[in-house]
């Protein structure tokens, strides 16, 4: 996905009308009402930072949902769909279901009976401070500038597709969230999150209906799409025997364990901007069938992401160019095809509900980013390092001015991006450099009782530093791609997918040849925390149709077969 | 509490009617120069009206007085 960052404004892609102006106020409105009616309800640390553990599954699993389903990540994705076709969909299907589903069924139930707060909390528990502080400290200074990065590429899209000024934009939308966040905490950022799913579909979901009515339907698309790109931009799985075979550049081995088993593994089950959501739940059941419900409809959502992008290709009259050719030419890009697709088909009021959307999404976002920095932050950097003593109302106070200081920050962050540009790109990259070996870290302490405290940190700092050790080879020398992908045809994205791949392997490897070489950790301090030492509560007596594995039964038969439908 | 389903079909309700309402105008006072693609087919009419009803459906369902 290429950075959706453009140097100069051509002119602006749609224009607002009067009754489309009123349904984007009405939305700042509603989230403003629901963060004012919460905030009586935010008033212990349970609350505020937990959402009083109270979620129902499909609220919990919803939110989940949302937390990932940025504007960003509509447009981008969208504009991957354009480019690469439909091998795009990998970041939806391979790249999110299973490991929602492991998620769910396997790692779940150690979070939620440990009662941890977070996931650098369950590394204390599992391996002690210093890991939690490693990770503890590395997320809640990246999540804070990525929220920033997040805000500085919103306020352009805002620029490029509206015609806004990049101030207010970043102004209006972050004292929304600072406000709402302050207000109800979790809880309130949970709520406006569900609101956004709603919207996204109700503002999106036109695209593709009346995109496929007007391209003849999903043969004579097909057909399109072959005669203006090529066959294989219709195929999921044919070309990935090869990297040259697809216009992704990658092959099955980088897409299936690269994307599949270590970047999805460790953004879905180790990422607390969307695992706290799911901490949140009422109970056990609930907080297994959040993510089974996730992943339901995440299967789903390439029909608003990825068919637009498609369609795209085949009905608009203009070619698409990269982000880097735009700025030169000041034609469109493939980030732009999303709402230019939006204008091609809505009208007043449909197009100020698309809009919405897209701010919608991005401010359920960076209230995603805000929340689980303030959580990390009181409950594992505060709490632990600095004042150890504060009465719980102390902690939820430090939780509020928290939550402004963290919008204060990414602010900073976002005009920091505007005077440099080439910032965005580091900080993208610094985030992705503790996913993998974070998820080995936690996912070997989770199941393998003898992976020691010591082991365990080593792994994940080895990890983490192998990550940024390939990324700066790469940087300085672009054909070092070749070592790291295995081979000379792999392009951009092989290297995300190998990256975390090699430093999921150097994390697993140090941390199991450190442990075996270090005192086991008693049992006695593992109960409750690791696989063959916790008593997972029963579910209780319900019928098939209401136990999680019988749904995630269905998820993956439906999976399975999408995956060979569009193969 | 009011239930987050509530607020969901507020705001369904609300951009559904405002939706509708702007298809209702156009139909009545057609544009010369639409501007869109299959605007014919006069999507914020029927669409506005579906987000209407459900968004409706939503509100008295989950009303704050049929909650327990």
């Amino acid at each position: 996905m290429t950075p959706l960052l453009a140097t100069d404004v051509p002119t602006r892609l749609v224009h607002l009308s009067s009754v489309d102006i009123v349904i984007v106020v009405f939305y700042f409105v509603l989230v403003l009402s629901i963060g004012w009616y919460l905030k009586g309800r935010a008033n212990t640390g349970e609350d505020f930072f937990m959402a009083g553990r109270e979620m129902t599954a499909w609220v919990a699993g919803l939110s989940f949902l949302s937390a990932n389903l940025g504007a960003l990540e509509l447009m981008g994705w969208a504009g991957s769909a354009y480019q690469y076709g439909i091998m795009a969909t990998h970041a939806y299907w391979i790249g999110a279901i299973p490991a929602m589903l492991f998620l769910a069924l396997v790692m779940m139930p150690f979070y939620y009976i440990s009662k941890t707060h977070s996931v650098p909390g369950y590394l204390k528990l599992r391996f002690g401070e210093p890991s939690r502080a490693l990770s503890a400290i590395s997320f809640a200074f990246m999540t804070v500038l990525m929220s920033g990065v997040n805000m500085f590429a919103m306020a352009k899209v805002m620029q490029i597709v509206l015609g806004w000024d990049i101030n207010f934009s970043i102004w209006v939308s972050s004292l929304t969230v600072a406000i709402y966040v302050t207000l109800g905490g979790l809880r309130s950022a949970i709520f406006n999150e569900v609101l956004q799913f709603f919207l996204i579909w109700a503002g999106v979901l036109l695209i593709p209906i009346l995109g496929l009515y007007e391209a003849g339907g999903w043969t004579n698309l097909k057909l399109q799409i072959a005669q203006r790109a090529s066959e294989q931009y219709v195929h999921v799985w044919s070309g990935l025997g090869s990297f040259s075979n697809n216009p992704m550049g990658i092959n099955w081995v980088g897409i299936v364990f690269g994307l599949g088993a270590v970047i999805s593994m460790g953004y879905w089950t180790t990422d607390f901007l969307v695992v706290q959501r799911i901490l949140a739940a009422k109970d056990l059941r609930s907080a297994e069938m959040a993510p089974i419900i996730g992943a339901g409809f995440k299967m789903f959502v390439p029909i608003i992401v990825i068919l637009p992008g498609l369609l795209g290709l085949a009905v608009l009259p203009e070619k698409l160019v990269p982000e880097s050719v735009a700025a030169v030419t000041g034609g469109h890009s493939y980030n732009d095809v999303l709402p230019l697709m939006l204008a091609r088909y809505c009208g007043p009021g449909l197009l100020g509900l698309g809009v919405t959307a897209l701010i919608a999404g991005f401010m359920s976002g960076m209230a995603g980013n805000v929340s689980a920095f303030t959580t990390v932050w009181t409950y594992d950097i505060y709490r632990p390092l600095i004042n150890s003593k504060g009465s719980d109302h102390h902690y939820v106070s430090m939780g509020r001015w928290t939550t402004i200081v963290g919008v204060l920050i990414s602010v900073g962050t976002a005009y920091l991006v505007m005077q440099f540009a080439s910032i965005m790109d580091y900080v993208q990259a610094l985030f992705s450099f503790f996913i993998a070996p974070l998820f080995g870290t936690v996912v070997l302490g989770m199941l393998w009782r003898r992976a020691t405290r010591l082991g365990g940190f080593l792994g994940l700092l080895c990890g983490t530093l192998c990550s940024i050790s390939m990324w700066t080879w790469v940087k300085v020398d672009p054909s070092a791609l070749r070592y790291v992908a295995l081979s000379s045809h792999a392009k951009g994205l092989a290297q995300d997918y190998f990256q975390a791949l090699w430093s999921f392997v150097v994390c697993v490897v140090v941390t199991v040849v450190v442990s075996l070489a270090t005192k086991p950790t008693p049992d006695s301090e593992l109960t409750g925390l690791v696989y063959g030492l916790t008593e997972v509560p029963a579910i209780g007596d319900v019928p098939l149709y209401q136990k999680p594995i019988f749904w995630a039964a269905i998820v993956a038969v439906v999976l399975v077969a999408l995956n060979i439908i569009f193969w | 509490m009011v239930s987050i389903w509530f607020f969901i079909g507020i705001s369904l309700a609300v951009n559904g009617a405002l939706i509708l309402g702007a298809g209702i105008y156009q139909l009545i006072n057609p544009p010369l120069h639409p501007g869109i693609v299959l605007f014919n087919l006069h999507a914020n009419l029927w669409w506005g009206a579906l987000l209407l009803v459900i968004g409706g459906l939503y509100c008295i369902k989950f009303a704050p007085g049929r909650q327990s």
